[in-house]
Formats: structure tokens, sequence, C-alpha cells
């Protein structure tokens, strides 16, 4: 009887890692499979995965800056904001007449600027909490945006500008058909994410990214400019805002004044449901990923199905509630008290 | 041990101000080569402060800190380190999820040169780090293993791993005994020894008599932010330090 229990005490240690890392993906599995059985005609369709990618290309971005903060143990509110400002100087600097090269920056500079602006407040004024700091700019860019404006969409961008949101990229070459083509926000996606799990994971100010969301004292005793880094990880985060925006100037080919309404409350969810924690120091960019896609194949299935975007809303709040949940009874087994 | 012999660190006149409360007034502190100074006091005599200001985390309102004879002014723990002076911690300044290795090199990570960027080098984070633990005779599973997943006698060890691990000249420990079962509170002794034997210099700020005797060479005693007594452990007794923890001689 006891021998049996110690088998399954270190078969659990030994699964324990693997789930860790990739029982998110698990889960992400078995979604696509009920959706699959559901819709077996449509859901696995060409046409609609590529919708769901692009769909969720923007969310992504936010997503993955939004979890940068995470980790360190701090929280962005105003990514949303941040992504509505740096799209209304997009539309404002298109429509004076800027060339397309200039259009196509504005946004990555604003974006990193306000990221900035929100680190450099969090640090330099010492805000309590980065919660309130990201709270206020929550507002501040918003206003701004409607500022710089006037509070009215601004429609109608080159195609070189929508390129990133809206292009395609032709697989006719590969025997395939004209539909059947590769959105360029997918391959986006791709490379955005594979160059910050490098940076997340095998470069120094990745680890010390990690290392403050650990323990914050352990870092600066280390020798770590705490600071410095958690600068660094606000601008990087505005800046993939900054990419959100233009992603979504191509999608909509406009700036609108709701753009990234509550989508900051989305890029959190997308990270926890993903496994972060919000005690910092914890979570992985795969993760992100499979929250980013968990959300967008859950709405997308739901639109497929006809439910009612009330009960969508009711469906990703238990998802949350219930990926933490699992998150907790993983924790009290894996961790030493 | 004899005081001829020049310091390997030495601090003269520390004061150290926090607003109008003063945490410091004119501290000395010496230690040598291969010895072990205790530092002892009732909270708030200014022992943390000390060390504190020894690691380069505060900086002095007033003093000099002098290491094998030269005048150094530390501006942040980097400076204090890159000098071989290093610091254990009481909270022991690990973090929790990352794993042995990487906690070792936290801030001084090995990395491998590609050109165009630098990457961390986690085969040598691993081989560094299984070298030094068996150096210093740690037996922990793996230095994959997370430090969370550690008891507090195997975090004190990786602490002190830590710190060794750049070849450090000397060793600070803010009470190193303090968070540990009674088996473990030996091998972190065992472990200050080894230290000391080496070469290092170590200072250890105890609340714990058995401690200090067990180790240490010299004690020293700071009451309300000044210097109050010191002794070499032969000329002294456990009932004497206790009576200068409480500012009576």
């Amino acid at each position: 009887m006891e021998d049996k229990d110690k088998k399954i005490v270190s078969l659990h240690l030994k699964l324990m890692p693997y789930l860790e890392k990739y029982g998110i993906l698990l889960l992400l599995v078995i979604m696509i499979l009920v959706m699959h059985i559901l819709q077996p005609d449509v859901f696995l369709s060409w046409r609609n995965v590529t919708n769901v990618f692009k769909q969720i290309s923007w969310q992504s971005m936010l997503a993955l800056g939004v979890f940068m903060v995470i980790v360190t143990a701090g929280i962005d509110l105003s990514v949303g904001s941040i992504m509505m400002l740096s799209l209304m100087i997009l539309a404002v600097v298109a429509k004076a007449g800027a060339p397309w090269y200039i259009v196509v920056i504005t946004p990555l500079i604003a974006g990193f600027l306000c990221g900035l602006f929100n680190g450099l407040g969090i640090t330099l004024l010492r805000m309590p909490h980065p919660f309130i700091m990201t709270l206020g700019t929550l507002y501040i860019f918003r206003g701004t945006g409607n500022l710089i404006s006037g509070g009215t969409p601004i429609s109608g961008f080159t195609d070189e500008v929508r390129y990133l949101g809206h292009g395609r990229i032709d697989l006719q070459w590969l025997g395939l058909e004209k539909s059947q083509y590769l959105p360029v926000s997918l391959v986006l996606i791709a490379i955005v994410y594979i160059i910050f799990w490098i940076f997340l994971n095998h470069s120094k100010t990745g680890k010390w990214i990690y290392a403050i969301g650990g323990n914050p004292n352990a870092a600066r005793a280390s020798g770590i400019n705490v600071n410095k880094i958690l600068v660094i990880v606000y601008s990087l985060c505005g800046f993939l805002s900054g990419i959100g925006a233009l992603i979504l100037a191509g999608r909509t080919d406009s700036g609108y004044p709701n753009a990234g309404l509550q989508s900051e409350l989305d890029a959190i969810a997308a990270c926890i449901i993903g496994g972060a924690s919000f005690f910092g120091g914890r979570g992985t960019v795969l993760g992100v990923f499979a929250g980013v896609m968990i959300m967008g194949i859950l709405r997308n299935g739901l639109n497929l199905m006809d439910v009612s975007s009330f009960w969508q809303q009711v469906l990703i709040g238990s998802i949350i509630v219930l990926a933490v949940y699992i998150d907790v009874l993983r924790r009290d087994l894996g961790t030493r008290k | 041990m004899s005081s001829t012999i020049n310091p390997l660190l030495e601090a003269k006149g520390i004061t150290k101000y926090f607003g109008t409360i003063t945490a410091l007034e004119n501290v000395n502190l010496k230690v040598h080569a291969g010895e072990c100074l205790g530092v002892v006091g009732d909270n708030g005599a200014g022992k943390s402060t000390l060390m504190k200001v020894l690691s380069g985390l505060y900086k002095p309102s007033a003093g000099s800190l002098f290491f094998q004879g030269k005048e150094e002014i530390l501006e942040s723990p980097r400076d204090s380190q890159n000098l071989g002076l290093e610091m254990v911690y009481q909270d022991l300044a690990l973090a929790g999820n990352l794993p042995i290795g990487e906690n070792i090199f936290l801030g001084r990570e090995p990395t491998k040169d590609l050109g165009f960027i630098k990457l961390l080098d986690f085969n040598k984070i691993k081989e560094l780090t299984n070298a030094h633990l068996d150096k210093l005779k740690i037996n922990v599973k793996s230095a994959d293993q997370k430090v969370e997943e550690l008891s507090g006698g195997q975090r004190q060890a990786v602490a002190i791993a830590r710190s060794t691990a750049f070849n450090a000249k000397v060793v600070i420990m803010d009470e190193p005994t303090a968070a540990l079962a009674i088996k473990e509170v030996g091998k972190v002794l065992d472990l200050i020894n080894s230290l000391k034997k080496t070469g290092v210099g170590v200072i250890v700020i105890s609340h714990r008599m058995d401690d200090i005797f067990t180790v240490c060479d010299r004690v020293m005693a700071l009451f309300q932010g000044t210097n109050f007594a010191e002794a070499n452990l032969s000329n002294t007794s456990r009932d004497e330090v206790i009576g200068w923890i409480m500012g009576k001689k």
C-alpha cells in the first residue's frame, strides 16, 4: 500500500514539470477538438482558422506586453489606451499626407514613448503600485487620443500602411487555391513571439525580469538595476501596443475612438489563463500564446454556433477562475511550504 | 590574526543618518583574512545598517571604507562584489522561481557570444554550479532544482555558495542560522569554518551565542549605533557578550 503511494508520488513529481510547461497546451488542444466536433465543417476550415489568427492578431501583441509586466509582478492597465493613442497618431499623420514609412513607424514610437512614460512614472514618482500609474495613463492616453483626433474616426490608409494587418501571403505556388492564403499578421505574431521568447529565456535582461518577479530584493542585492529593467519592460509593453495599433489600422482601415476599449482586460485574462502568476516570476511566452488562442477560439467557436456574446462573457470569466484554481492546486502540490 | 597585519576590510568612523534618525555613529570595524568576526547587538543596534553600508546598498553619511589598505567608495552592491566583498542576506536574497544555478550566477551570468547577440550559456552555468557546490560539499539533487523547492538549510547553503562563487575575499552573513532547523545549523557552521580555511574573511551577525562561539575568532558589540565593546573570543565569555548586547559592561 505504501509502495503504491510512493510510486504515485514519484510519477506525479516526474509529470509535474511537463504539466507546468505544457498543461495549458493540452487545454488548447482539447478545446480545438471539442470545437471541431461541434462544428466539423467550418471550424478547422482554412478560412476560419486564418480568421481566428486575424482576430487575435492585435490582442496577442497587447497580451505579450502585459505578460512581461506581470512577470515583474506589475500590471499595465493602459495598453488598450496606448494602442488607441498610437492608432490615432498614425491616422492623423497619415491624413496629413506623410509617406507610408513614416506612418508605419509613428505608432511604434508613440507606443514606446507611452510605455516609457509609464515606466518612468512608476520608478521616478515611486508610485506605490503600477496599477495606479497605469490606471492614470489609461485615462490620460485615451483622452489625448480623442484630443488629437477630435473624437471622430479617421479612415482610409494606403496599402503599405495596412500591410501588416491586412496583407496576404499568396500560397498558390504551393499548389493551393487563391483563397488559401497566409495572413501577414499570422507571420508577424510568430516572429514577434519567437523574438520575445528568446529575449525572455535566453538573455540576461530576460532572466533579470523573471528574477525581479521572483524576489526584487534578490535582484537588487545581485547588483541588478531593478528600476532600469522595469522602465525597459514598460517601454517594450508600450512598443508592443504600438505594433497592435499598426495591425489594427490595417484590419479596420481606420482610427476610431473606441479602439482597444477594455482590451487591457482581455490581455490580462489571456496571461492569467496562460499560467502567468500575478505574484510575478512565473509564466511562459508559450502559455500567453495559448491563453490568447483559447480566448480567440472560444469567441470564434461560440460565434459559429450563434451563441450570444453575453454567454461568451460568462464563459471567459469562468475559464479565468478555473484556470487560476487549477494553478493554485498545482502549486500546492509542487511547492514546499 | 594579530592586528599588526593589515586588515582585509576596515571601516572607519562610519555614520549613517536616515532623516533625523542616527542609525550608526562613528563605527569602526575590521576583519582579517581567514578570520571570523562576530557582530552582536540588540534589535535596532545598527547591525544590519552597518552590513548594508559594507555591501554598498547604503551610502554612509560619513566615514570611509578601506579594502586591502585602499580606500573605496561603494556606489552599489555591484561595486562591492567587484572588490570581492559578498553579502549573505537574512532574507536570503534568492529568487525562489529560479533554479539554483541561475540564482548563484544572478546578475553575473556567463554568456556565449553569437556575434550579433549574447545569449545565456546554460551549460556553463550548470557546469560551474556543480563544480562549486562540490567544492563546498553542498548536496542538492540537481543544479536545475528551483530554490523554492529547497529546505531552509539548503537555501542558506545556496546563498553562501552564491556569495563565494566569484573569488570572494570577505563574506558578510546576516543571521546565517536564524531560520534553520537544529540539524541544519551545524552544516552551515561547518561551511563557515571551511570558508575561513580558504583564507576568506567572514563577518557573522548573529543573536545566537552558539554560532558566535563556534565559528568566530573575535566578537564586537554594537549598542545604539555605536561601538560598545570588542574582544577576542578567548578573552571573553557568553555571559559577558550577552551583557554587552544589553548595554552592560
